[in-house]
C-alpha cells in the first residue's frame, strides 16, 4: 500500500476540516469587531462556544500529523515559516483565552481588551494562516534535509494577497454560519456581511488562481493554461473545478442577495464551504505531489512505512469515531442559538 | 555565554513547556475531581456535590482553555525550533503524538462543549458521561506524551537508518512501553491529582479563614486532605520507582540529582550543598552518610559525575536543587494532608487556625513540584534530546538567533498577560466561594446554571 499517499490525503482532509470549522470561528471572531452591542457580540460567540475547542484540534492534527507522517516536510516548513507560525500561535492564544476571559472581565477596560483580543486574535490568526498558505504555494528553498532560505523569504506580494484573501474567506464562512445560527436583525446583518465577503472572495479566488498559474512552470504545465494559450487536452479534464466554483458562487450570490431571507438558512453555509472546497481541490491539483513545493514530494518527506502503518490503524479506528462524536455534538447544539445556555455567570 | 539560536531555543522550549505543563497537570486532576463530584451527586443525590461541580467547572474551563492554547504552541515548537530532532526522531515519536491527538485531544475538546454548555440538552447521565469522557481524555493524553518523552529518556526498540541517520522503530511495543514510561506515567498522574488537591484545599481553607463555611467548603477540605494523605505516600513510592529506573538507564542524571561526584560503593544523602561543576565538588555540603544501601537496590558501585566525561554530564546545579525542592514540596503536602484529615477526624475543619493559614500558600506547591520535577527529568537528560543518541546541540533548526529571540520575547509577553489574567479570574471564582453562587433553587432547575444573559446584567450592575 502507498502509505505516504494515503496520509497525504488524510492530512489534507484534516487541514480542510480545520479551515471549514475553525475558519468559520475565526471569521466570526473578525466580525465581532463590528458587532453593534455586547448582546450581539455574546450571541455571535455563543454560536461557536461549545464547538470551537474541538475545531481548533484539527489544527493540532494538521501540525502533529505533519510531524508524525511527514517529519522531513515538517522540519523544513516550520523553520521556513517561523515568523508567520509565531504570529498565528500568538494570535490563536489570545483568541482562545478570550472566549473565556471576556466573560470574566469585570471592568469595562479589561472587557474591551479581551473583546479586542478576540477579534484581533482571530484576524491575525487568519492572516497568518494565509501567509503560511501563500508561502507554501510559492515554495521554499531546501538544501539537503533542511530549510536553506532566509527568515523573511515568505514575505512577498503574493503571500500578502493570499493572507488577505484567507481572512476574507473566513469572514464569508463565519457570516454564513451566523445566517444559519441566528435570527432577526443579527441574521440580516450577517447576510449583508456574507454578501460583501462573497464578492471579495470571488475576486480573490480569481486573482490567486491566475497568480498561482505563473508561480512555477510545473503548475502551468499541470493545468495546461498559460497567459497566451490554453492546452485543452490538459485543461478540459480539470475544467469542471473552476466551473463548479463559478456555479457555486452564482448560487451563493443568488441566495444572499436575490432570495435573501427566502433562501433556506443552511444553504449559504453549505455553498460557502463548497466554494472553499473547490479552491482547496484546485490548489491540491496544482501542487501535487509536492509537500515542500517545489522541492520534495510526499514520498521523499514521509516517515517510515511502519510508522505510517501504525498510525493508519489508529486513524482508521479513531477518525470515524471522532467524526461521529463531532457530528453528535454539532447536532446536539443544532438550531438557532439560545443565549440562556451558557454556563458563565 | 553567547546567545546563539541553541541557547535561545532551549530557553524558549523550557519556558513554553514549563508554562504549559501547569495547566494539564491541574486539569487532569480537576477533571477527575469533577467526574467524582458529579458521580457522587448522581449517586447520593446530595446537592452539595452538584454545587462543588458547578463551582469548579468554571475554573476548569479557564484552565483548560489556557492549556489548549499553550498546547497548540507545543505541537509546532518541535518543527520551528527543533527541526533536525523532528526529522530524525519523527518516525518514532511522531506516531505517539499522532495517537495523542486522535485518541485524546478530540475527545477532551469535543466533550468539553457538552460539559460546559450541554446542561439543557442532555440528561444528567449523559452529562456525566461527557465529564468522564473529558477526564479520560486528559489521562489518555498524558499516557501518550509521557510515552514519547520517556522514549527520549530511555530509547529502545529502534534502529538508525545508515543513509539518513534517522531513527525508526523496530518494535513498537518496546517503544511505547519503554523502560522509564510506566513509572513516569504513574508519577505524573499522581502529581496531577496531588496538584489539584492542594489547590482545592487552599481554596477551601481560604473560605474558612474568611468565615464563610458552607457544606461544599467542608467537603472541599475533606476530599482534598484525604486525597493528599492517600496519594502522597503512593507518590513517594512512584518517585522512588522512577529514580530506580533512572539509576539503571541514566546514571549521570541520578548522580546530578544526588550531587555525587565520586563513584563509591556506598553513597550518602546530601541535604544541602552548592554543587560546583567547575571544580567537581560540593560547597557547604550537609550529608547523611551511608544511606544508599537502603535506597538503591544494587550491588554495583554507585557512579558519581566524575565517572562521565565532562561533555556527557547534565548541568548539576538545576538538577540537584530542583530535585530537593520537589521532594520538599511533596513532604509539605503530605503533612498538610495528614493534618487536614486529623482535623476532620476531630471535627475541627471549620475553625480557622494555623492549618488554614498554611494551606492557602501550600496551594502552589503542586505546581512547584511538577515544574521542578520536570526540570530534573529534562535538564537531567542533557546534553541529549534522545538520550545517548542525539545531542541537543545537533537537534536544532536552521533559524536565525534574531528570529528565536523575537519569538522568545513574544511568548514571554503573551504568556505573562494570559497567565496574570487567567490566575486572577480563577482566583476570583475560587475565593468567591459558595454563598453568593447561584445555588439552583427549584425555580431555576430547568435553566442552565448561570447564563450569558445573567452575566451581561451582572456586569452592567457592576459597571
Amino acid at each position: 500500500m502507498d502509505y505516504p499517499l494515503i496520509w497525504s490525503f488524510l492530512i489534507a482532509t484534516a487541514v480542510m476540516l480545520y479551515v471549514l470549522l475553525d475558519g468559520s470561528d475565526l471569521g466570526i471572531g473578525i466580525l465581532t469587531a463590528f458587532a453593534k452591542s455586547d448582546e450581539e457580540r455574546n450571541l455571535m460567540t455563543a454560536t461557536i462556544e461549545p464547538v470551537w475547542d474541538g475545531n481548533e484540534t484539527w489544527l493540532i492534527l494538521g501540525g502533529g500529523g505533519l510531524f508524525a507522517a511527514f517529519p522531513l516536510a515538517y522540519a523544513i516548513l516550520m523553520p521556513a515559516f517561523y515568523i508567520p507560525v509565531l504570529l498565528m500561535l500568538a494570535a490563536l492564544i489570545f483568541r482562545g483565552v478570550a472566549f473565556e476571559f471576556r466573560h470574566k472581565a469585570v471592568r469595562k477596560t479589561t472587557r474591551h481588551f479581551w473583546n479586542g483580543a478576540f477579534s484581533y486574535g482571530s484576524l491575525f490568526a487568519a492572516f497568518a494562516q494565509g501567509l503560511i498558505l501563500g508561502g507554501f504555494i510559492q515554495g521554499v528553498s531546501v538544501d539537503g534535509r533542511s530549510f536553506a532560505g532566509g527568515t523573511f523569504d515568505w514575505l512577498t506580494p503574493f503571500t500578502l494577497l493570499v493572507a488577505v484573501s484567507v481572512a476574507g474567506g473566513y469572514v464569508l464562512l463565519g457570516s454564513s454560519w451566523l445566517v444559519l445560527k441566528t435570527e432577526g436583525s443579527l441574521q440580516k446583518w450577517s447576510r449583508a456581511w456574507a454578501r460583501r465577503s462573497s464578492l471579495f472572495v470571488a475576486l480573490a479566488m480569481a486573482a490567486i488562481s491566475l497568480a498561482t498559474l505563473s508561480i512555477d512552470p510545473r503548475v502551468t504545465e499541470r493545468w495546461g493554461v498559460t497567459m497566451q494559450a490554453i492546452e485543452f487536452g490538459k485543461f478540459l479534464p480539470l475544467a469542471p473545478i473552476p466551473l463548479l466554483a463559478g456555479l457555486v458562487l452564482v448560487a451563493l450570490w443568488r441566495d444572499l442577495s436575490i432570495l435573501g431571507d427566502k433562501a433556506p438558512d443552511w444553504r449559504p453555509m453549505v455553498l460557502s464551504a463548497a466554494l472553499f472546497m473547490t479552491g482547496y481541490l484546485g490548489l491540491g491539483i496544482s501542487l501535487f505531489p509536492y509537500l515542500v513545493p517545489f522541492e520534495l514530494t510526499i514520498w521523499e518527506t514521509a516517515a517510515r512505512d511502519n510508522a505510517l502503518q501504525l498510525m493508519l490503524v489508529g486513524a482508521s479506528i479513531m477518525l470515524p469515531v471522532i467524526l461521529a462524536y463531532t457530528i453528535y455534538v454539532y447536532s446536539l447544539f443544532w438550531g438557532k442559538v439560545d443565549p440562556e445556555e451558557s454556563y458563565h455567570d | 555565554m553567547e546567545f546563539d539560536a541553541l541557547i535561545l531555543s532551549r530557553l524558549q522550549f523550557a519556558f513554553v513547556v514549563a508554562f504549559h505543563i501547569m495547566f494539564p497537570a491541574f486539569t487532569i486532576g480537576l477533571a477527575a475531581f469533577l467526574a467524582v463530584a458529579e458521580g457522587l451527586w448522581l449517586f447520593t443525590k446530595k446537592e452539595v456535590f452538584k454545587r462543588l461541580y458547578l463551582h469548579w467547572v468554571k475554573i476548569f474551563a479557564l484552565a483548560f482553555g489556557i492549556g489548549v492554547v499553550s498546547g497548540v504552541v507545543m505541537s509546532y515548537q518541535f518543527g520551528t525550533n527543533w527541526a533536525v530532532f523532528s526529522d530524525k526522531a519523527g518516525s518514532v515519536i511522531g506516531p505517539l503524538l499522532g495517537y495523542e491527538v486522535l485518541t485524546a485531544f478530540f475527545l477532551e475538546a469535543t466533550f468539553l462543549g457538552v460539559m460546559l454548555f450541554g446542561w439543557k440538552r442532555v440528561g444528567p447521565t449523559l452529562h456525566f458521561v461527557a465529564t468522564c469522557a473529558v477526564a479520560i481524555g486528559t489521562s489518555i493524553s498524558a499516557f501518550w506524551i509521557l510515552s514519547a518523552n520517556s522514549w527520549m529518556q530511555t530509547p529502545v526498540g529502534f534502529d538508525i537508518d545508515p543513509e539518513t541517520g534517522n531513527f525508526f522503530a523496530t518494535d513498537w511495543w518496546a517503544v511505547i512501553f519503554n523502560p522509564s514510561f510506566p513509572s513516569r506515567y504513574v508519577h505524573m498522574m499522581l502529581a496531577a491529582f496531588i496538584t489539584t488537591a492542594a489547590v482545592v484545599l487552599a481554596a477551601g481553607a481560604y473560605q474558612v479563614i474568611r468565615g464563610r463555611v458552607t457544606e461544599p467548603t467542608r467537603w472541599q477540605i475533606r476530599m482534598a486532605s484525604g486525597t493528599l494523605l492517600l496519594l502522597m505516600p503512593l507518590q513517594i513510592w512512584a518517585g522512588h520507582w522512577s529514580g530506580e529506573v533512572a539509576h539503571h538507564y541514566q546514571p549521570a542524571k541520578v548522580a546530578a540529582m544526588e550531587g555525587w561526584w565520586e563513584t563509591s560503593d556506598v553513597q550518602g544523602t546530601i541535604l544541602f550543598a552548592i554543587p560546583d561543576a567547575e571544580n567537581e565538588r560540593n560547597i557547604a555540603e550537609i550529608m547523611i552518610p551511608g544511606t544508599s544501601p537502603y535506597l538503591f537496590n544494587t550491588d554495583e558501585p554507585l557512579q558519581g559525575l566524575n565517572a562521565f566525561p565532562e561533555d556527557e554530564r547534565p548541568p548539576v546545579f538545576p538538577v540537584f536543587w530542583s530535585f530537593r525542592i520537589m521532594v520538599g514540596a511533596g513532604m509539605i503536602m503530605l503533612f498538610m494532608g495528614g493534618w487536614g484529615v486529623a482535623l476532620w477526624a476531630m471535627k475541627r475543619i471549620e475553625k480557622p487556625g494555623l492549618f488554614h493559614w498554611l494551606a492557602v500558600p501550600s496551594g502552589v506547591l503542586g505546581f512547584v513540584a511538577v515544574i521542578t520535577g520536570w526540570i530534573v527529568a529534562e535538564v537531567g537528560r542533557q546534553p541529549y534530546t534522545v538520550y545517548g543518541f542525539l545531542r541537543t546541540e545537533d537537534s536544532i533548526s536552521p533559524v536565525e538567533p534574531a528570529a528565536v529571540a523575537t519569538s522568545l520575547i513574544v511568548f514571554m509577553v503573551v504568556y505573562a498577560i494570559i497567565f496574570t489574567a487567567g490566575v486572577i479570574y480563577m482566583a476570583r471564582i475560587a475565593t468567591r466561594g459558595f454563598d453568593d453562587d447561584p445555588t439552583d433553587p427549584p425555580v431555576r432547575e430547568h435553566r442552565a446554571p448561570g447564563s450569558a444573559l445573567a452575566s451581561v446584567t451582572d456586569k452592567a450592575e457592576e459597571a
